[in-house]
Formats: C-alpha cells, sequence, structure tokens
C-alpha cells in the first residue's frame, strides 16, 4: 500500500501530539521538583536552575526514607508469596487433571473482578480483631491474596504453553512432579516469571486504599504512596517539596517500567481476559 | 490480540478435553489426573480463601446490618441494598461513576479509534518510544497522578494560567472546588490516564489487518470512512472489548483519585461508589451501608465484564 507524505505527517502529528499530552504532568512535576525555592509557585514552574535540594527536603521532613523501606518489604514479600503459591497452584491447573480443577479455577478468577471495596470494610474489623492492623501482616496477607487471582491465571497459562515432550522425558528420568517443576519447568519460564514479579510489584508498590485502612494508627508502618497523601495534606503550599516527594514515590515503578515496557504491557492488557 | 487468542484456545481445549477426557501424548494440556494437583493447590487456595473469599461472604453478610461498628448491629435485610436506590447521595454516587464511565471508557477510545484511523498504516519510527511514552500514567501511583493534576487545575494554576495567557481568562476557575466542573474535571484525569491504553492496542490490533484487505477496497472505490467501518472496526473488535473492560472498570474503581483531588467534594459533587464505602465505614460509621455499595460494586464489576466479553463474543460467532 503507498502511503502519501501527508498521511505520514498525519501519524507523527497525532503520536507527537498525545505524547506530549501524556508526559506533560508527568514532566510539569520532574521540572518543579528540581526548582529552587525563589521559582516556586503553587502550579508547574520551569526551573531557572537546577536545585536538587528539595529531594533532601522531602527526604528528611516527609520520612520518606522510612515509607520506602516499608513499601520494599511489603512489595518483596508479596511477590515472593504470591510467586511461590501462584506457580504451585498454576502449575497444578496447567499441567495436570484432578476433579473440580475447572471450577476451582474459576474461583480464583473471581478474584479478578473483585474490588477491594468489596473486601475491605470486613477485611479491615477481621484483622483488627486478631491483632493486625498497623502491622506489616495486615498490609501483605490482603494484598498477596489479591494479586493470586492474576499470578494463577497467568502461570497457568505459562505452564499449558510448556511442550509435553519436556514433561515427559522429565518424568521418563524418574523426577517427580515437584522437582519436574522446579527444575525443568521454571527454569524455561523466567520471561513469565519476570513478567508477573514486576506487575505484582508494581500493584502492591502502587496500592493506596489497603495502606490507607490497615495502617490506621501508626505512621512509621506507612508506605509510600500513603506517606505521600498525607505529606500533600501538610506541604500544599510548597509545591516543590510535594513534587520531589512524587518523584521519590514514583521513580521505582517508572524506572522499572521503563526498563521492562514490553513485558508490562502485555501484562497488563492480558488482566482483561476474565473467563 | 493475544489475550483474546488465550481465551479461544482455552475454550478449545476445554472442549477437546470434554471430547475425549481419556486422549494420551498430544500436546493438549492439561495432562494426565493426578491427585497431587489438589496439594499444590492448597497453599494458595488458603490464603485466598482466607483474606478475599472469606472477607467477600463476610461484606455481605455485614451489609445485612445496621451496624456503626462497635456496638450491636441490628438486622435490617436488604434495606441496604434498597438504600442505594432511595438514598440521594449514594444515587449521586453512581450517577457520577456512570459519568466517569463516559470520561475513561467512551471518550478515550472513541479518540483512539478516531486517530487509529487517521493514522497511516506505515511503520513509525520510534515505535517503542511512543508506545513507552504514551502507556506511562498507566504505571503511575495514582496518588502522583492526582498531585500533578491538582497543580494543573490550582487556582493559580498551569490550566488557568494558560486560559489567562490565549485571553480566556474569564473561564479560569478553581476547577476541583467548582460544583458544576469538578466532576468532569476528575474525568478528564481519567481520559488522561486511559488513552494512551486505548491507543496503545488499537495501534497494534491495526497492525495485524492484512494491507490486502485495505488494498482490495481501495480498489473498490471505498473512501477512508468506508474502510473505516468495513475494516479497521471489525477488525479490532477484540482489542475493543479489552479496552472496554479494562477501562470501565477502572472507572468503577476510582478511588484514590477523587479521595486525594477532591475528597468527594466540593459538598457531594465528586463523590463516587469506592469513596463512599471508605467514607461511610471509616468516617461515618455506616459499616453495614458501606458493605452494602462494596457488595453492589463488585456485582456490577461482574456484570460489565461478563456482558462486554459476551457482546465481544457473541458478534464473533455471527
Amino acid at each position: 500500500m503507498r502511503i502519501s507524505a501527508a498521511e505520514r505527517v498525519a501519524t507523527y502529528v497525532i503520536l507527537i501530539a498525545f505524547t506530549v499530552f501524556a508526559l506533560f504532568p508527568i514532566i510539569g512535576i520532574l521540572l518543579s521538583a528540581v526548582s529552587p525555592p525563589e521559582d516556586m509557585t503553587a502550579g508547574f514552574n520551569i526551573p531557572s536552575s537546577i536545585d536538587l535540594h528539595n529531594f533532601v527536603d522531602a527526604w528528611r521532613q516527609g520520612h520518606f526514607g522510612r515509607y520506602l523501606v516499608n513499601s520494599v518489604v511489603v512489595g518483596v514479600a508479596v511477590v515472593a508469596a504470591t510467586t511461590l503459591l501462584a506457580t504451585m497452584a498454576g502449575y497444578a491447573f496447567g499441567s495436570m487433571r484432578f476433579r473440580f480443577a475447572q471450577p476451582l479455577f474459576y474461583l480464583f478468577l473471581l478474584g479478578l473482578m473483585v474490588p477491594q471495596e468489596g473486601v475491605i470494610v470486613p477485611l479491615f474489623y477481621d484483622l483488627r480483631s486478631v491483632g493486625l492492623t498497623d502491622t506489616y501482616w495486615g498490609l501483605i496477607l490482603p494484598q498477596v491474596a489479591q494479586s493470586l487471582s492474576f499470578g494463577t491465571f497467568w502461570m497457568r497459562a505459562y505452564f499449558r504453553s510448556t511442550p509435553r515432550p519436556v514433561v515427559e522425558a522429565a518424568r521418563l528420568d524418574g523426577a517427580s512432579s515437584w522437582t519436574t517443576l522446579w527444575r525443568v519447568l521454571l527454569p524455561m519460564g523466567r520471561p513469565a516469571l519476570t513478567t508477573m514479579v514486576v506487575l505484582v510489584f508494581m500493584w502492591t508498590w502502587n496500592e493506596f486504599l489497603m495502606a490507607l485502612v490497615m495502617v490506621p494508627a501508626d505512621e512509621s508502618l506507612r508506605t509510600a504512596p500513603l506517606g505521600l497523601a498525607f505529606f500533600q495534606g501538610q506541604y500544599t503550599s510548597d509545591f516543590a517539596l510535594l513534587a520531589a516527594a512524587s518523584v521519590i514515590v514514583a521513580a521505582p515503578v517508572v524506572i522499572t517500567y521503563v526498563a521492562l515496557q514490553r513485558r508490562f504491557i502485555a501484562g497488563m492488557l492480558s488482566g482483561a481476559v476474565r473467563e | 490480540m493475544a489475550t483474546s487468542r488465550l481465551t479461544s484456545t482455552d475454550e478449545t481445549a476445554a472442549v477437546a478435553q470434554a471430547a475425549a477426557p481419556a486422549r494420551k501424548g498430544g500436546a493438549g494440556p492439561p495432562g494426565e489426573p493426578r491427585r497431587i494437583g489438589y496439594l499444590y493447590v492448597l497453599p494458595a487456595l488458603l490464603v485466598y480463601g482466607a483474606f478475599l473469599l472469606f472477607p467477600l461472604v463476610h461484606s455481605f453478610w455485614i451489609s445485612l446490618y445496621d451496624w456503626n461498628g462497635q456496638t450491636l448491629a441490628t438486622w435490617v435485610g436488604f434495606a441496604n441494598y434498597v438504600d442505594i436506590v432511595r438514598d440521594a447521595e449514594l444515587r449521586s454516587a453512581f450517577g457520577h461513576a456512570l459519568v466517569l464511565i463516559f470520561f475513561y471508557a467512551v471518550v478515550p477510545i472513541v479518540l483512539a479509534l478516531a486517530l487509529t484511523a487517521a493514522m497511516s498504516r506505515a511503520r513509525v519510527r520510534g515505535l517503542t518510544f511512543f508506545r513507552t511514552a504514551l502507556f506511562l500514567p498507566q504505571v503511575v501511583a495514582m496518588v502522583v497522578v492526582a498531585t500533578a493534576w491538582s497543580a494543573i487545575y490550582a487556582p493559580s494554576g498551569v490550566l488557568n494560567t494558560v486560559l489567562q495567557a490565549i485571553g480566556l481568562g474569564a473561564l479560569a476557575r478553581p476547577w476541583l472546588g467548582d460544583f458544576t466542573w469538578a466532576l468532569p474535571s476528575v474525568g478528564l484525569i481519567g481520559t488522561w490516564v486511559e488513552i494512551g491504553l486505548a491507543l496503545v492496542l488499537f495501534m497494534a490490533g491495526v497492525q495485524r489487518i492484512p494491507r490486502e484487505l485495505y488494498e482490495a477496497a481501495r480498489l473498490d472505490g471505498a473512501g477512508p470512512v468506508r474502510e473505516f467501518f468495513a475494516i479497521t472496526l471489525p477488525s479490532l473488535r477484540g482489542e475493543i472489548s479489552v479496552a472496554l473492560t479494562l477501562t470501565i472498570v477502572a472507572a468503577l474503581r476510582t478511588f484514590d483519585l477523587v479521595y486525594i483531588a477532591t475528597h468527594g467534594g466540593p459538598g457531594t459533587a465528586t463523590t463516587v461508589p469506592a469513596f463512599q464505602v471508605y467514607h461511610r465505614a471509616f468516617e461515618t460509621n455506616q459499616v453495614g451501608s458501606a458493605c452494602a455499595i462494596g457488595v453492589t460494586l463488585a456485582v456490577v464489576i461482574l456484570l460489565v465484564t461478563v456482558l462486554v466479553n459476551r457482546l465481544a463474543e457473541g458478534r464473533d460467532q455471527r
């Protein structure tokens, strides 16, 4: 098909216009974050010089060092637990046949559609009654449960795609199902695994409602997004500080995303498969 | 689209399995019968059951009571659900959710379709860059998105500054504090978040339409509009259904954005169901009502997902 120069130009104009639209708020935050105090207004700024002081101030005044540690602890725990449990469940659903496998799998898929708002209220009261609110556990366990839906769905798809002869060969060599999983199938599945790990990490890192509800009193357990929300309430007038804090909160996920964008996009779009 | 393909292979596999349960060898998963499967599923099921399924059932149970979170609860049957229709505040919350669906789903998808049609099928240089940038709003924490857009909408923020600079200063207002404009302003943030997703999906989908179809259409004298409705739109059905599901669900689940940018205000101008769940359960002690809203929201999301998928499949079979 021949394409005229006008069509080609139109394509780039559209793409560039929407890219600018998508990046504008993010670049605005970045620029404001490095603005020296004398430039500051309530909105975005083009800095007259680059000043990294805001990051230091936000880090100290907003306790973001502490909040980032919490986010890392919760994120790593959720990812590790989800990976282990979802791999095992996905392995069973994807490569074995047993009674009720289908309905059980659908039960897991249900979680893809249940919004947190549908479970958060009893979760809070139940976990409070066993003393798990204001602890890392209260943040970790519900998010593992939520991530297991996607994880199981995702790993099942991977195990279904693994070549049967490989499994049979391992079996003939006398490998147990456990050995086959960890020694044979999983090493082959590193791409699928990586996608799941980065997505679950992102969802956990960005999670807001769970952190807001499960940590009602103990400020030292706030995660980074929660810390930012409270910080915003306190420092509405100093936007440079707020912007610096925003950059700190968003950076870990954004950097990972830029490095692995293909996996992020493919994985997130697959989340729509529900039936 | 890899996803729609996934679904259909799933179904074929299920059918094949039902038809020939004893089939040996072959490529068709799932493999042979193994009771040990239960053991592999069990740990996940325990965590999932305790922290998702049980709370969901418990949520429904609480929703049948009038409870303030502390003293004894009173059984009220389905009164909390009736309230969703009767209570003006709740009705407006669900109404606002519909408005958000317009901004999160309809606007981005229609716009992205139009843009996809306007783009030529030429190979774009730097496609990876464009795709990464367009999809970026999807991965930035909502708290950060809300902070950035609050600065844009602030009384002396970017939007008002621009309006004044181009002589439209009369339109300037505190966007998020304005009874009429707060909800559309929040909605526009949703448009910003979702449009990239729709564009990335549709651009990928269009790449897979065989060029010959367009060439044939042009030979038949079809103009760009005919071409769009006869070829592009039907070919993108799978992508459209994925985009619809993801964006509608995102609209219905809006919480962070409203909590941070407006806290439901001014008045109740931007209150949404998810915000009402939090507000009632943890700010005004109407726990039963909060659970009823949560359960209703879950059911609505389930219905929307199934319905959108059915629509896409139904047309497939014709």
